[in-house]
């Protein structure tokens, strides 16, 4: 049981981290992650010992985060664009903080697939193999989404720098 | 000469990812230095990944909040699983008492002991008896302490073995009576002790098909502590909610004292 502990405690903060700049909404992103820690300490016996925890417990929190997120729009609880700005203003200055908002809020308009492998990939620097693991994908398809993600995201960031006016009035339909 | 590898875009990804190795990444800087416009774009990618780092890396910065701390999930993993520990075998004893059903199979940790059968058996079936019995304040045994001749008569004619009641008093346990309880393997002797704060003992009784002379075995079902041995074909077990070291002696005192009968 202190070994279980030794190796899932310090992932914990990178688990919320993903949870929220994936699902956005900051309460369900915890309660994802407290589902995570549950079933990874009931199957704790179960893992592959040779296996990475890290790939393991960002397995579980993935496929529970996209559950979520089918429910959730089946409810139709959570509008794509409208997500709680202040869930992610938690920058030391008003300036960065408006920034890191941006940038998050152009994240969450990519599909769940682009997005998956986006921020896996460039923020939880989880490699392109254990990529492919955790969403259960070849890693040619984590590559082709990583490309797309990425071309898709510098086209979003740029259409949020526009002044209002110069913004298509229709959103794209995903 | 080997002519070089064709840049991929795959390299360009892996560049901005800081995932190549370093002839690699050279390879990939050269072919950027001579394609401005590839390299414009690869430069665009590398500020979005560290504008995204950036953004999100405040996430894992703030402290964990209580709901989140592995302790108390693990704290509260090992309380409802002693829970239901208990639940089930209370629930196995009802299912046993109202149909006589053979062939359950019971989960719960034995910390010694495997479970299949033998003793490891028994010892689950003081566990559940006890359950039962040692926490009824009004009915925990059929025949009191003054009707122990007839108890042991009982209890003999059912295990067809000889029984004795062991004395526990030197180790603050009184005797309070007992009965025949069932079994998936027949019926059992149960005998109940009581210390001067109201704390229980029981002591299950019977005939073994395997494990006829076996080692004193210690075993845990949450906050039960038992020990459980085998002596002559006769199966024993010490349950109660007390520490394993008090328990022992008591386990030892119990296994001399029947030895003089069977």
């Amino acid at each position: 049981m202190a070994e279980m502990a030794e190796l899932i405690e310090p992932i914990i903060p990178a688990l919320r981290r993903y949870a929220r700049t994936f699902v956005r909404d900051a309460g369900a992103a915890d309660d994802l992650v407290q589902d995570t820690l549950e079933r990874a300490i009931s199957r704790w016996h179960q893992r592959r010992v040779d296996g990475n925890p890290r790939t393991w417990l960002f397995t579980i929190l993935h496929n529970l985060a996209v559950n979520h997120l089918r429910r959730a729009r089946r409810r139709q609880e959570l509008p794509l664009d409208d997500a709680n700005e202040s869930d992610i203003m938690v920058s030391s200055t008003q300036e960065d903080a408006l920034r890191h908002a941006d940038v998050l809020a152009a994240v969450a308009q990519l599909p769940d697939d682009q997005r998956s492998v986006l921020l896996l990939v460039s923020v939880e620097d989880v490699s392109y193999a254990d990529a492919a693991r955790i969403l259960d994908i070849p890693i040619g398809t984590v590559m082709s989404r990583l490309a797309r993600a990425r071309a898709r995201l510098l086209k979003l960031v740029e259409e949020q720098a526009k002044p209002v006016s110069d913004r298509p009035y229709l959103r794209r339909i995903q | 000469m080997i002519p070089p590898r064709p840049i991929s875009e795959d390299d360009l990804h892996g560049f901005v990812d800081e995932v190549l190795d370093g002839a690699r990444r050279s390879e990939v800087q050269a072919y950027l230095d001579t394609h401005p416009e590839v390299a414009a774009q690869v430069a665009a990618f590398q500020r979005q990944r560290d504008a995204l780092r950036a953004a999100a890396a405040p996430i894992a910065d703030e402290p964990i909040p209580p709901h989140l701390n592995l302790r108390h999930l693990m704290d509260a993993r090992r309380r409802s699983g002693e829970w239901r520990s208990w639940r089930s075998m209370a629930a196995a004893v009802l299912l046993l008492v109202a149909g006589g059903i053979g062939g359950w199979s019971m989960r719960g940790q034995m910390s010694e002991v495997p479970e299949n059968n033998g003793i490891a058996a028994l010892a689950h079936e003081a566990a559940y008896t006890f359950s039962v019995f040692g926490t009824d304040r009004a009915h925990s045994v059929e025949f009191g302490a003054v009707d122990k001749a007839e108890l042991v008569n009982w209890i003999a004619s059912r295990i067809g073995r000889t029984v004795a009641v062991p004395d526990l008093t030197a180790a603050g346990y009184v005797f309070m009576g007992g009965r025949v309880v069932a079994t998936p393997h027949g019926p059992a002797g149960l005998l109940m002790y009581s210390n001067d704060q109201g704390q229980r003992l029981a002591v299950l009784m019977r005939p073994m098909a395997m494990d006829m002379n076996t080692r004193m075995a210690a075993h845990s079902f949450g906050d039960l502590q038992g020990f459980t041995w085998a002596s002559r074909g006769t199966g024993f077990s010490l349950v109660g909610v007390a520490p394993a070291e008090l328990l022992h002696p008591i386990a030892n005192a119990v296994r001399q004292q029947e030895k003089s009968v069977i």
